[in-house]
């Protein structure tokens, strides 16, 4: 990654124009060709530095569903537990952390009543209480990282 | 807002990626057998009402080395969750900040921020930045480290 991407990444993180040419809008503002940007894009996509080129949806303003749940795991029964969770495709990410409650996945469903069925599927099939933490107030989102 | 059908295919298009082409709204209606007209003025309705939070690059923060994410928690009194909240979302390094419901006993904290940094150091710095911003607001907190990514697929629309 050189001086070039990170300024792509950098300027690509706070919005993309909606017009005919947007990438050569940008390219324009980055001093640099159309080309140059969409092949350096490709690129940063191809080597997973980039994990998405793409508008980012308000789940919630789709009418869909969305919680953050938690499991405490015992260890010995981590992966058993770990392959019933990710195996709901509604399942968007699940992260191991320290702490008691070591297992902690988002539910992203289209029906907002889809979630209740899932955390009760999940708490059937594992034998464990999930903790769910849907989100009550936002106070800010928003996932820039300036490289 | 309501959304119809043709925003739906908009957004099943464009979900998991905008095409890397010079004209990718074009591109879009093409393939949906639409106007890039319409397309534009859809996708800039879908913007303005906040249903697209925004168009753009979405990083891998891994592999630009922000390997340590924490996500610290934070227990502070009830009445005051809405003033430390907006606080610590004008910070540069929080990438999330949420109210979310406890549960007791097991769980007290009620205000969530999500805070990356290179090195777990650099993490438990910005969080001691936050614990100074809220003051004795901050009953109790605590940073969860993530230990492995199980999973991580983004969100679906599907058909």
């Amino acid at each position: 990654m050189d001086k070039l991407d990170r300024q792509i990444i950098n300027r690509l993180q706070s919005g993309f124009p909606i017009c005919e040419r947007p990438f050569k809008m940008v390219a324009t503002w980055l001093n640099i060709t159309e080309q140059t940007l969409l092949q350096r894009l490709e690129k940063l996509l191809e080597e997973g530095i980039l994990s998405r080129f793409a508008p980012l949806y308000h789940a919630e303003k789709l009418g869909g569903g969305l919680t953050l749940a938690a499991l405490a795991v015992p260890e010995h029964d981590f992966e058993r537990v770990t392959n019933i969770v990710n195996s709901f495709p509604e399942i968007a990410h699940n992260y191991a952390r320290e702490h008691d409650l070591n297992m902690w996945f988002v539910i992203a469903t289209e029906k907002p009543e889809r979630i209740n069925e899932i955390i009760k599927e999940i708490e059937k099939q594992t034998a464990l209480t999930v903790y769910n933490m849907p989100k009550q107030t936002e106070y800010y989102i928003g996932l820039y990282f300036e490289v | 807002m309501q959304i119809d059908e043709i925003d739906r295919k908009i957004i099943q298009a464009t979900q998991k990626g905008l095409p890397l082409v010079s004209k990718p709204y074009h591109a879009i209606a093409e393939q949906l057998n639409l106007t890039a007209h319409d397309v534009m003025l859809r996708m800039q309705r879908l913007l303005e009402v906040g249903i697209i939070r925004r168009i753009g690059a979405i990083p891998n923060h891994y592999k630009l080395g922000f390997i340590a994410n924490g996500m610290s928690v934070w227990n502070v009194p009830d009445e005051m969750v809405d003033e430390c909240g907006k606080k610590i979302g004008e910070l540069s390094f929080v990438s999330h900040c949420y109210r979310r419901p406890r549960h007791l006993p097991l769980w007290d904290y009620n205000l969530f921020a999500m805070v990356h940094g290179k090195t777990k150091e650099e993490v438990e710095e910005k969080v001691e930045q936050i614990a100074l911003l809220l003051g004795e607001n901050a009953l109790d907190y605590q940073i969860l480290y993530s230990r492995q990514i199980l999973k991580k697929t983004g969100l679906r629309l599907t058909d």
